[in-house]
């Protein structure tokens, strides 16, 4: 399989601060690569380049082995853009939104009309074709920005924190269309500081921070990254606490931790769910009162946390104002 | 979901006519339409002709001229330019809009001419220049001013204003992607402006003027493009300060769409 995207050691400078320290990544055609990072991380600068936006300073970038910056123009049409702004005309309607885009890729005023259509059908937006964009929710706006940038049928799309600002709905909904062009064959490059969204949407994830890549692999290499499994016990009294550890500790696989103020216990465990049946046959008729039991696998939050020792919403955002 | 949507060959089809202009023109609707769905972005160039000759003819014409209608006569080609000349500051706060707004990073991101963007705006601002000009005359008809040199020439004069100000318009372009800020385009726009439009032949004779402020208003561009349009509106010379027009605006042209474009291709 080749690549879509191959970017190789770029370097983005804003005056005195350095966006981006030698970035390497590569998105195999036909795939969704997340790229995470917190705000300031420099994903929003890798997108600008990659859009051909912003010149970089070193490394360099191709699209569909085209060079963004010495072959600019021939990358601007295989390209779609969403950016963090949804980016449409607030007096115009929907329709006369994407309609212009399709003018300006010179498709014809009759197939410009016929290609809107289709692609508002597509994100449910033909009932609100013909009202101004301003009258439109946010979901609706970033609707519609995803449809403007699709109207020339891209080969690479990059999607630009596609639901930052949403409402959970409209997120779960953004989600549903995306992973619709994913099955179109659409290659996608898509920023999120969510790493639900990058769980749920990417094939493979590249993790940056302050500008240069601290992770990459699947959600599952970057979890056993992290570590295994936990199990996770909420008892109803302290003495239950006590005699839960002493039941359970010949599963744990590393010392358990107890919290007596939430009289929750946590032991790092394997073996999936036999062992949780195994926990709960252990704790049957002991007495010990189970308020709550789980297993819990690290989630991308916890990768985050681990490689860069501050949360993923946890960050300078003055940074990213500067790569603007 | 209908896979036909995406999956066809990325092929795009080409019309033959020039690409550039004919995306200059799709950006020029775009602004067209937004003009027509949101009638008040033309308050400004409908207002301000009425107030300014309300102002200067009844609130200086008697001192100045004696009379009012007298003045409203000589008046009415500065007041046409100036406003025009504060009209052209609109395009720079509409630029600076769409970029604070990522309009302009699609555009950006498109396979279209760099230029298109730009000269879009320049050509939809035709649509505030003629309503402009067209409230001006319109008003002074009614108040009693005649062209005494005929229709034809009257129309040059407003064909001359037009292009002079499209040329002009070229400054607030470069201003609008420079600046950081709509309210900056438009500080940095009055303080070119002012002095310009003012220290001009619009309101006053240059001869009724201190030596040095002479120098200044008998080379302004502004004075050379009133006194065309007063010449062909009222009689006078006209060949003259029509080639210093041209002149100025050539220069306008050449020294501030190469800056503008430069600034648009590395605003960032």
């Amino acid at each position: 399989m080749s690549d879509a995207v191959v970017v190789e050691g770029l370097v983005k400078k804003f005056g005195d601060f350095t966006a981006l320290r030698g970035v390497d990544l590569t998105v195999a055609r036909g795939t969704v690569l997340g790229l995470l990072g917190p705000n300031g991380a420099g994903k929003t600068t890798v997108v600008r380049i990659l859009s051909t936006l912003l010149r970089p300073d070193g490394g360099r970038a191709e699209i569909t082995g085209l060079d963004v910056v010495t072959q600019a123009d021939q990358v601007r049409s295989v390209i779609g853009l969403t950016g963090q702004y949804a980016a449409v005309d607030e007096y115009l309607t929907g329709e006369e939104n994407l309609e212009m885009v399709g003018r300006l890729y010179r498709l014809g005023k009759k197939e410009s009309r016929a290609r809107a259509g289709q692609l508002l059908e597509r994100f449910d937006l033909t009932d609100a074709a013909r009202r101004p964009a301003k009258t439109y929710s946010g979901g609706m706006r970033r609707r519609l920005d995803i449809a403007a940038s699709l109207i020339a049928r891209p080969q690479v799309l990059f999607l630009d924190e596609p639901t930052t600002g949403l409402d959970p709905r409209s997120r779960l909904g953004m989600w549903e269309f995306i992973a619709d062009l994913v099955s179109d064959g659409t290659t996608i490059l898509l920023t999120t500081q969510y790493l639900e969204e990058a769980d749920r949407l990417a094939d493979r994830m590249v993790v940056i921070d302050r500008g240069s890549v601290i992770a990459r692999g699947t959600a599952d290499e970057l979890k056993a990254q992290v570590g295994g499994e936990r199990l996770e016990l909420t008892v109803g009294s302290v003495e239950g606490l006590g005699r839960a550890v002493e039941l359970l500790r010949p599963l744990a696989v590393d010392d358990p931790q107890r919290d007596e103020q939430t009289r929750r216990l946590t032991l790092p465990v394997k073996g999936g769910a036999a062992t949780l049946a195994e926990a709960l046959r252990l704790l049957e008729g002991s007495g010990v009162e189970l308020l709550d039991v789980g297993l819990r696998r690290p989630d991308l939050d916890d990768v985050f946390l681990t490689l860069t020792g501050h949360s993923a919403d946890d960050a300078d955002p003055a940074t990213e104002e500067q790569a603007r | 979901m209908t896979t036909a949507v995406l999956t066809p060959p990325p092929a795009v089809p080409t019309t033959p006519t020039l690409p550039a202009v004919q995306q200059a023109l799709t950006l020029a609707w775009r602004n067209v339409v937004k003009i027509r769905k949101q009638p008040e972005a033309l308050m400004d160039v409908s207002l301000q002709p009425i107030i300014f000759t309300v102002l200067f003819v009844f609130v200086f014409g008697g001192a100045i001229a004696g009379d009012w209608r007298d003045y409203l006569t000589y008046l009415v080609p500065g007041i046409l330019v100036q406003t025009l000349m504060f009209a052209t500051q609109g395009i720079g706060v509409a630029l600076n809009n769409d970029i604070a707004k990522g309009v302009f990073d699609r555009f950006r991101s498109l396979p279209i001419a760099r230029s298109a963007p730009l000269v879009g705006a320049v050509l939809s601002d035709v649509v505030r220049y003629v309503t402009s000009m067209t409230v001006l005359l319109a008003f002074a008809v009614a108040l009693g001013f005649r062209t005494t040199q005929g229709l034809p020439a009257a129309a040059l004069a407003v064909l001359v204003a037009l292009a002079f100000a499209m040329c002009l318009s070229w400054v607030f372009v470069w201003i609008g992607l420079t600046v950081r800020s709509a309210g900056a385009v438009q500080g940095v726009g009055f303080l070119a402006t002012f002095p310009l439009t003012f220290g001009s032949t619009a309101l006053v004779q240059a001869d009724t003027l201190p030596g040095w402020l002479q120098a200044f208003t008998r080379n302004n561009p502004v004075t050379h493009l009133i006194d065309t349009v007063r010449g062909l509106l009222l009689g006078g010379p006209v060949a003259e300060p029509l080639a210093w027009t041209a002149g100025w605006a050539a220069l306008l042209l050449a020294v501030f769409v190469p800056l503008a474009m430069r600034a648009y291709r590395r605003r960032v």
